[in-house]
């Protein structure tokens, strides 16, 4: 298309003067329309570049509010139906058309709760290690990258090894201090989750005590403070709320967490008497439940299930954010 | 009196220091332990023919996974091929438009994706593609892995960018380059080491991932390579053994874990090992 363009052009002059033109002129008049058609084309292109950049980041806000109003839209029956009770029914009887979670909502923040108090000394642990004692040398960059490899092992190979290796160890350990010896139950699951967890705080925690201006640790020790006192009194007040935003954002992974705890916790809809019964999670039951609701209420209400978990996690993430982010600016 | 005072606080700095050293320690033991159960429970059932036939039905032994095997990788590609020049095109945004308000929102939303639970993105990705199409496939499967891989790219390509020096781009805007030219032929390539590294780190974060494949992928005894079909893969396999009684398809699962192990830790292995070389912070 472009060729034939510029035989247009190259012909029309000829006729119009009606005399001949060297042929090197007529070679650096094409050269230069060429050039300027190419920079014409060239903005057009970096016009659509940028506007299509535009619209793929317009996409992602896009996607999110697809995703939360997917969610309502589609709980809206279950709303209507069982209102605010939905909350804190006790009853979870799909066959009823009964939809209570409040035994659901129990189990999730038992297992979240519980193993969040497991693994925090834990991660606490790996950050002050980290970031104060030992912040160089290799055997702290062996630990480092192996913590962070805690949180790369699949969620199904947790849940996997927890039925086949842990759940037989709780189990005796029930039967030892005279519980109903089921193995699978909410104690087994926080055992998995606090595992699965550890790296998020751990991590957060190591950048956060690696953050802490070295000049007010120098004071305290120029004071005569030992270690611990200085880990104490100055570094912990200083990096809190940096370490309060990990503990966050390992229960936003825990109450999210789905097949690990599917699989160990025993899948009942009863209210958990005790931490060792067993019980469900929201996400368990959804995972459990969702290919089987064969009605469109049932349905819905595991729907509005996923968006009390949306909601809920997308809170707790953001604080967790915020907090890291007015840490790191200050 | 006194120096029995300093030597208490010392010996109390001293404990607090070994208790931490321990737990710090103890935090490996429970990987130790999965990793080397794991890789005893599965190695052994790994040869050819697991990794090139059909699972039997029950009752039979042998059999492999060769479906699921092939379904993973389907699935993952087609999730990559989704998500990558998406993720990618954001970032650029990003890092290219640090003060506007589209700018702000799409972080932000970038950070909501970040923490939605897998579970919450497999019923989404149900009603968005598995009741349209009238069927579960593999399809569906992937662009829920797809919407799960975005947050991870999209972070580390605008990272990565805004630690370019802008002297770098200024030189390419004199040389009179217009805007497209400048972040594909220099911008990007100069920040492609932290971009790799981040695909590869979602590639892995998404590898093992199943509950968004419960209701998309749904999972399939059989080898299919039609993305508009049900499809099996590893993490689904392994999850649906898993919790089945029989002793044959636990040898299966034992097997399918192992290779998803070595498969996802090895991704995490190179990518840490690329990050060190080329000195990228993600």
């Amino acid at each position: 298309m472009e060729s034939t363009a510029n035989s247009d052009l190259i012909t029309r002059p000829d006729s119009m003067l009606g005399r001949v033109i060297s042929s090197a002129k007529i070679r650096d008049a094409v050269k230069g329309i060429k050039r300027i058609k190419r920079s014409h084309r060239q903005i057009r292109t970096e016009n659509v570049f940028k506007r299509s950049l535009t619209i793929i980041a317009l996409l992602t806000v896009v996607l999110v509010f697809g995703i939360m109003l997917t969610l309502i839209w589609q709980s809206m029956m279950s709303i209507k139906t069982s209102g605010l009770g939905f909350l804190w029914g006790k009853t979870w009887d799909p066959v009823r058309d009964i939809f209570g979670t409040y035994p659901f909502m129990l189990g999730t923040l038992l297992t979240s709760f519980l193993a969040l108090f497991i693994s925090i000394p834990f991660s606490f642990a790996v950050g002050i290690f980290l970031g104060e004692y030992y912040p160089k040398g290799w055997v702290s960059n062996l630990l480092k990258n192996t913590v962070e490899l805690i949180a790369a092992v699949p969620s199904v190979i947790y849940g996997f090894w927890g039925l086949a290796v842990l759940v037989p160890i709780v189990r005796s350990f029930e039967s030892l201090i005279g519980v109903a010896p089921v193995g699978l139950g909410i104690f087994t699951s926080s055992l998995i989750l606090s595992v699965m967890i550890i790296p998020y705080a751990a991590s957060l925690g190591r950048s956060m005590i690696q953050m802490v201006p070295s000049n007010l640790k120098e004071a305290a020790y120029s004071l005569g403070a030992t270690r611990w006192e200085v880990i104490r009194s100055v570094i912990l007040p200083y990096t809190k709320s940096g370490l309060f935003a990990g503990i966050l954002l390992s229960l936003g992974r825990a109450l999210g967490e789905t097949m690990a705890v599917t699989m160990v916790i025993g899948n009942t809809s009863l209210i958990p008497h005790s931490i060792f019964a067993p019980g469900n999670t929201m996400a368990s039951v959804i995972a459990n439940e969702f290919t089987e609701a064969d009605h469109p209420v049932y349905l819905s209400a595991l729907i509005e299930l996923g968006l009390v978990l949306f909601l809920v996690t997308v809170v707790i993430n953001m604080i967790g954010k915020r907090l890291i982010k007015r840490f790191t600016t200050d | 009196m006194n120096n029995v005072h300093i030597k208490y606080r010392i010996s109390k700095s001293t404990g607090f220091q070994v208790l931490t050293v321990v737990l710090a320690f103890a935090c490996v033991v429970p990987l130790i332990f999965i990793l080397v159960y794991i890789l005893k429970a599965g190695l052994t059932k790994i040869n050819w023919h697991f990794l090139t036939n059909l699972p039997k039905p029950v009752g039979e032994a042998g059999g492999g996974i060769a479906n699921a095997l092939l379904g993973s990788i389907i699935i993952i590609t087609v999730a990559s091929v989704i998500a990558i020049p998406f993720g990618i095109l954001c970032g650029i945004y990003l890092s290219e438009n640090k003060k506007s308000r589209l700018a702000y929102w799409s972080g932000l939303c970038i950070d909501v994706l970040q923490g939605v639970p897998s579970i919450v993105i497999g019923i989404v990705a149900y009603f968005w593609l598995v009741k349209p199409l009238g069927g579960f496939s593999a399809i569906s499967g992937s662009v829920a892995l797809a919407i799960m891989m975005l947050p991870t790219i999209v972070r580390s390509t605008e990272e990565t960018l805004k630690l370019l020096p802008d002297t770098i781009r200024e030189a390419a805007f004199a040389l009179g380059m217009p805007f497209h030219r400048v972040i594909l032929k220099v911008i990007v390539p100069c920040g492609i080491s932290g971009i790799l590294s981040g695909v590869m780190l979602s590639v892995a974060r998404i590898a093992g991932e199943t509950a968004p494949l419960l209701f998309t992928a749904f999972g399939n005894p059989y080898l299919s390579t039609n993305i508009l079909k049900p499809m099996q893969s590893l993490p689904l396999l392994i999850f649906n053994y898993a919790t089945s009684p029989y002793n044959d398809w636990h040898d299966l699962a034992w097997g399918a874990s192992c290779i998803l192990l070595i498969w996802v830790l090895l991704l995490n292995i190179i990518t840490k090992l690329m990050t060190r070389k080329w000195k990228v912070q993600l």
